[in-house]
């Protein structure tokens, strides 16, 4: 089902959380709403799902406009942080809550219980209580109980914050493996940018209540709107660097350090302020590259590892290559810029 | 029970602190089933005469078991509409935007802290106006008004602790708002409400004053009323009858504490296990 925010506006009390926001979630997608928490992504799925008013705007499904409707007669499933399971219902009750609210018939709940089970794997838990489950099997009867009466729409908040590390890998395959499987249309809340990319057909980057950005997740890696979004994507993140452009090329306020800009920016008049934007991987040791740096830090991430490169004027640089070990901390090296993958920004942030 | 060294010096003190309070309570259950000759605290002769009051009326008094039966209707409906009014006052107070929330919070804890006798010259004025005088009814609603304050706000303090997302998944499950208070919050305040029922029992149990000034009547004599119309009565006067029919009375209070009192504890704590 596709969903359509139209000047979607939402104030609490007088602090105005976001204003005439307009954002479309197509039919069968998996859309990540993505942001820095209190950017209101979680007041925007709470719009959708008619647990908030909305307080300007239309929401349509489809074509049918359910701004006024309430939760109950909206047919949307939300998956809750904590996952919000009845915790003095047992697991099958859990799930079948929401059918016998419908008064489906008992063998119907039965069966219908018994499938979903099976497709998140929990049909041996059937009988227990939620305080005697491990967290990632929690997060599955919560899945279970959101799918079970076969929604129009999925609204996941924030749904893997509270699991360790591991789980969190094979939950996100796994959610994004229930809704390539049952084509329902989902929109993600979260604040990790891993999340968001792993699991998302596209992105809609949010920051004070405002979409920054909506694309597919390779797109707006390669191609962010501006300084933020450059920012957010990214593990380890994008280095930025402030100067201004003189005889094409980049220079920082001491001169110390200059870059080459990529071919489609030499246009730009000399004297401008811009910020540049380099991402880790675009950064390797090379006794001809045309910056000279102290590794600051490293970090060791077994495959690969991380370097924090102090430039002579103070500004850092990060760059990530395969594992060696003969760079250490203290080290003054010559570093290589692929310089045709800079990003250049203007002094607002804005992508130039 | 095992203790540290360094205690018993304490629990010998404690210990012998408490013997008088001890030898009372011994002597409560002994005085009523012996008799000893005057000016002699030793019983000479076991007899069950002091609890004829179970099977022949006292002159000049009602029936004990009517009176009994009143005292368990009282605190049984005082207990009962406290439940009622507690269990959606207390949810609303907690939950629903309300105006006047503040304000109805505030009175509730100054209702409580209100000292109830010196609201019952009012009280009787009223009941006397629309003919709810010497009724157990009447006693009944009075006594569950003034335990209300408590109620809700214990109540309060219960639904408080239900995570609202609960409350969200069942609205998004497709329930009413209704139907998630029954179904899915009030199984959360269980405890709450037990303690809660246990408490206005009780507290029913052992209303003297309002009884005694708003339903005096033989007919809805309630078993501290009996007692002190017992006692206050010089023509014939009998301790031990006195001590038996107070045992009778507080055998109740003992039973209840015995069975209810892990899930007590939990009204102090206020929390609801998931």
């Amino acid at each position: 089902m596709r969903i359509l925010l139209e000047g979607f506006t939402k104030r609490f009390g007088d602090v105005t959380v976001i204003e005439d926001m307009n954002l479309e979630i197509r039919d069968g997608e998996m859309l990540a709403l993505l942001g820095p928490s209190g950017c209101g992504k979680s007041t925007t799925l709470f719009a959708i799902c008619g647990i908030h008013g909305v307080d300007g705007g239309r929401i349509l499904f489809g074509d049918e406009d359910v701004t006024r409707t309430p939760p109950q007669a909206r047919n949307v499933s939300v998956v809750f942080q904590s996952y919000a399971l009845y915790p003095h219902m047992t697991v099958f009750k859990n799930i079948s809550f929401p059918l016998e609210i419908k008064h489906d018939d008992k063998a119907q709940i039965r069966a219908k219980v018994k499938e979903v089970a099976h497709l998140m794997h929990i049909e041996p838990l059937l009988d227990r209580l939620p305080a005697h489950l491990s967290g990632g099997q929690q997060q599955r009867v919560a899945l279970a109980r959101a799918l079970v009466r076969r929604p129009s729409v999925l609204l996941l908040d924030e749904p893997l914050a509270n699991l360790d590390a591991r789980l969190r890998l094979e939950m996100r395959a796994e959610i994004r493996r229930l809704q390539l499987e049952t084509g329902i249309t989902a929109v993600l809340v979260t604040h990790d940018q891993v999340e968001a990319m792993s699991m998302s057909d596209r992105i809609a980057i949010m920051d004070s209540g405002v979409i920054h950005q909506i694309a597919s997740p390779k797109d707006m890696y390669d191609n962010p709107v501006n300084a933020f979004v450059a920012g957010f994507l990214g593990n380890p993140p994008i280095a930025f660097l402030e100067g201004e452009v003189s005889d094409g090329r980049f220079t920082t306020p001491t001169r110390s350090v200059a870059i080459t800009l990529p071919a489609a920016m030499t246009g730009l008049c000399a004297g401008r302020r811009i910020q540049i934007g380099v991402r880790p991987e675009f950064v390797t040791a090379d006794p001809k590259g045309e910056v000279e740096a102290e590794v600051a830090f490293v970090e060791t991430q077994g495959r690969e590892n991380l370097y924090d490169l102090k430039l002579a004027d103070g500004g850092v640089l990060r760059s990530i290559q395969p594992a060696r070990d003969d760079i250490r901390v203290g080290d003054r090296l010559r570093w290589r810029i692929a310089t045709e993958q800079v990003m250049v920004f203007d002094d607002q942030g804005l992508r130039l | 029970m095992s203790t540290a060294p360094r205690t018993w010096p304490i629990l010998l003190l404690l210990g012998l602190a408490s013997v008088p309070l001890v030898l009372m309570y011994i002597y409560l259950v002994i005085d009523t089933v012996t008799d000893a000759p005057p000016g002699s605290m030793v019983p000479d002769r076991v007899t069950v005469e002091h609890w004829r009051f179970l099977w022949q009326d006292i002159p000049g008094k009602a029936n004990i078991w009517l009176v009994t039966l009143n005292t368990f209707v009282f605190a049984t409906a005082t207990s009962a509409i406290v439940l009622a009014v507690s269990s959606t006052a207390g949810y609303a107070l907690s939950r629903l935007n309300l105006p006047f929330r503040r304000f109805f919070l505030a009175g509730a804890l100054i209702l409580h802290a209100f000292p109830t006798i010196t609201l019952i010259v009012a009280i009787f004025l009223i009941l006397q106006m629309v003919g709810l005088y010497n009724t157990l009814i009447g006693v009944i609603l009075v006594k569950a008004s003034l335990e209300l304050p408590l109620g809700i706000w214990i109540m309060k303090g219960f639904y408080d602790t239900v995570p609202w997302e609960i409350e969200m998944a069942g609205i998004q499950d497709g329930a009413d708002r209704f139907t998630v208070w029954r179904r899915l919050v009030l199984p959360q305040v269980k405890p709450g409400l037990l303690a809660l029922g246990v408490f206005s029992f009780l507290a029913g149990w052992s209303e003297f004053i309002l009884p005694q000034v708003l339903a005096p009547d033989n007919r809805v004599q309630v078993l501290s009323v009996y007692l002190a119309a017992l006692i206050a009565d010089d023509q014939s006067f009998d301790f031990n009858l006195f001590k038996s029919i107070g045992l009778f009375y507080v055998i109740p209070v003992i039973v209840l504490y015995l069975i209810f009192q892990d899930k007590l504890m939990n009204i102090y704590g206020g929390r609801s296990k998931g």
